[in-house]
């Protein structure tokens, strides 16, 4: 009984009296009898949507938890969550309105601040949900060891988090427009389907930055930089329209049909321009919400049984 | 309406399948859950700083500039060839001294760490208790509790009627409204057994997990895990703390350097290990 192998013998003489292993039979192949698995298997994609449907609950609730204790530390609490986006605002408004004389130029409706609100708050939403979901899976590692349930609960529960915020960015956001004078109109009604757009984008996204950076670290020192030039090329600030109108075709189209922009456009010329949003804009918004959605779901899905390993 | 009918229907056909483990339990003790063959695990370390080789951006430079691998880095062989089989109704406990692999041998029955030679084979998916598993460390004892048992899959109607069995357990009291952050070790290992075993889990492995609970916490978690074994669950137990094996197990593996040294009756082998 004190050899290491004594488990074969053990099981061999019936010991226990459970089932043992055939003479001569190895325990793989013993293993295999008894329908037991190697390791953690994926599980195959339409079980796995419905195990993510099961954990609904999980994901509305860590998502509302998130953002009531994330504040809890502060003394002004849930008040940041509109505070932030509008002081982000007027650092903007100072640097570019005033400052670089963004404001007066042509292309950005004649109201200025409007027009950089809607940008600031549009981006930060994508913004927010990129950052938080590269952290998603490697900031919860204790959890995804020691209970099991569909990783992609994780960065959909963060992507959750940055839509609930959304609501009090719009709120304000609507506020500012009404103040500065824009009318109600019809077209407010594409609000929610714009949202949805880009949330959907949002969530492809978050899934394909929690996969990257659940195993690549650097990933969290990289991220703020790009994030950074993704957004000074958006036309946060200014209309890229106006902006590069000397520069390379190939160029402008490119930094038009960037996604940023694009969201950012839809909103805008829902609020400020008075428009339908234009057959392009339509095209590009939904194109990337399919097309991050189908891509970074399978992506992340491909990793699921190595979230937590190492 | 669909969907909540198929709901029912599931949580029925749920309802109708534990109805049928219990009364098949006795049966289903002699088949084996967890089946580990020859299993060697060679992990990397990095960060062993040499005295030579200081961890500067400049090296680093150099090093991706040479294409070298990562820095100070060291294989650590901490499993070398064990095979054990273990079946339904099983307590195992796990003792050697530190360092002899019983927390990386937890680890890859988990499958946590990916098998450098051999294989484990597990009927479901095994869960880790480790002492360094604080779920969500900012939010409440509360929400911990309710996000933890939805992340098992339970409905909320089940989370309403678990709630309080969970507070109760873990006997962290008013303690429940503050954030996991501002508790005890004790209480936070508690609290997180209390979660995890609120649901019957095919193979459970707890890592030292019960090692900061005082005595009444002690008793309660022993009658835990025994209800786990009767209901045809394996758990696995490391603890430096003898008599909780001895209490809890009913049978033991004594790890010693990467192998096993003995495995067997918790008498037998706790004697043989206090001679040592």
């Amino acid at each position: 009984m004190s050899q290491p192998e004594s488990a074969v013998a053990d099981a061999q003489a019936g010991g226990r009296g459970g089932a043992t292993p055939m003479k001569g039979e190895s325990l793989a192949a013993f293993a295999e009898r008894h329908g037991l698995r190697r390791s953690i298997a994926r599980p195959a994609l339409p079980v796995y949507l419905r195990q993510l449907w099961q954990r609904r609950h999980f994901i509305v609730t860590y998502a509302t938890s998130r953002n009531l204790s994330k504040y809890s530390n502060s003394v002004l609490g849930q008040l940041w969550q509109v505070i932030t986006p509008l002081l982000n605002a007027a650092v903007y408004w100072l640097m570019f309105g005033l400052i670089l004389g963004q404001k007066d130029k042509p292309g950005v409706g004649g109201n200025y601040t409007a027009f950089l609100i809607t940008g600031v708050m549009v981006f930060t939403f994508t913004q927010r949900s990129v950052l938080g979901g590269a952290k998603s899976v490697s900031s919860n590692l204790s959890l995804i060891r020691a209970l099991h349930f569909p990783r992609a609960s994780l960065p959909l529960a963060y992507t959750l988090q940055e839509l609930q915020q959304l609501g009090w960015s719009m709120a304000v956001l609507i506020a500012i427009v009404l103040v500065t004078g824009e009318p109600v109109t019809l077209l407010w009604l594409l609000i929610p389907v714009a949202l949805l757009l880009q949330t959907l984008f949002n969530l492809g996204a978050a899934l394909i930055v929690a996969r990257v950076g659940a195993f690549v670290r650097d990933v969290n020192q990289l991220l703020p930089f790009a994030l950074r030039t993704w957004l000074y090329a958006s036309g946060v600030f200014y209309s890229i329209q106006e902006q590069t109108k000397g520069l390379p075709e190939l160029l402008r189209w490119v930094l038009e049909v960037n996604p940023a922009a694009a969201y950012i456009q839809f909103m805008r010329d829902l609020l400020i321009f008075e428009q339908a949003p234009s057959a392009f804009t339509w095209i590009t918004c939904v194109f990337w919400a399919l097309c991050a959605l189908i891509v970074g779901f399978l992506y992340f899905w491909l990793a699921e049984e190595k979230y937590g390993r190492g | 309406m669909a969907e909540l009918t198929k709901e029912r229907s599931q949580v029925a056909l749920e309802e109708a399948k534990a109805a049928h483990a219990v009364v098949r339990a006795p049966e289903k003790r002699g088949k084996p859950t967890v089946v580990v063959d020859n299993l060697h695990i060679v992990y990397r370390v990095y960060g062993a700083a040499s005295v030579h080789e200081k961890g500067n951006a400049a090296n680093a430079l150099m090093r991706i500039l040479r294409r070298q691998g990562r820095p100070q880095m060291k294989e650590v062989h901490a499993v070398k060839g064990v095979s054990f089989v273990a079946y339904h109704g099983d307590a195992i406990g796990i003792i050697g001294r530190n360092g002899s692999g019983k927390s990386t041998l937890l680890r890859a029955i988990a499958g946590l760490l990916p098998p450098t030679k051999g294989a484990v084979y597990t009927d479901g998916q095994p869960s880790l208790l480790g002492v360094n598993a604080a779920l969500m460390k900012d939010l409440t004892g509360e929400r911990n509790i309710v996000l933890g048992c939805y992340a098992m899959g339970m409905t909320p109607a089940q989370v309403r009627e678990k709630y309080d069995e969970i507070v109760e357990f873990s006997g962290i009291d008013e303690f429940v409204n503050l954030p996991m952050s501002a508790y005890s070790s004790g209480m936070g290992a508690r609290l997180r057994f209390a979660i995890a075993s609120a649901k019957t889990h095919d193979v459970l492995l707890i890592d030292e997990a019960l090692a900061t609970g005082d005595r009444e916490f002690k008793r309660k978690s022993q009658e835990r895990i025994r209800q786990m074994r009767e209901e045809a669950g394996t758990v696995f137990l490391v603890a430096h703390n003898l008599d909780v094996i001895e209490e809890t197990c009913n049978r033991v593996i004594w790890m010693h350097k990467g192998k096993i040294k003995m495995d067997g009756d918790p008498d037998k082998v706790l004697s043989a290990y206090t001679k040592n």
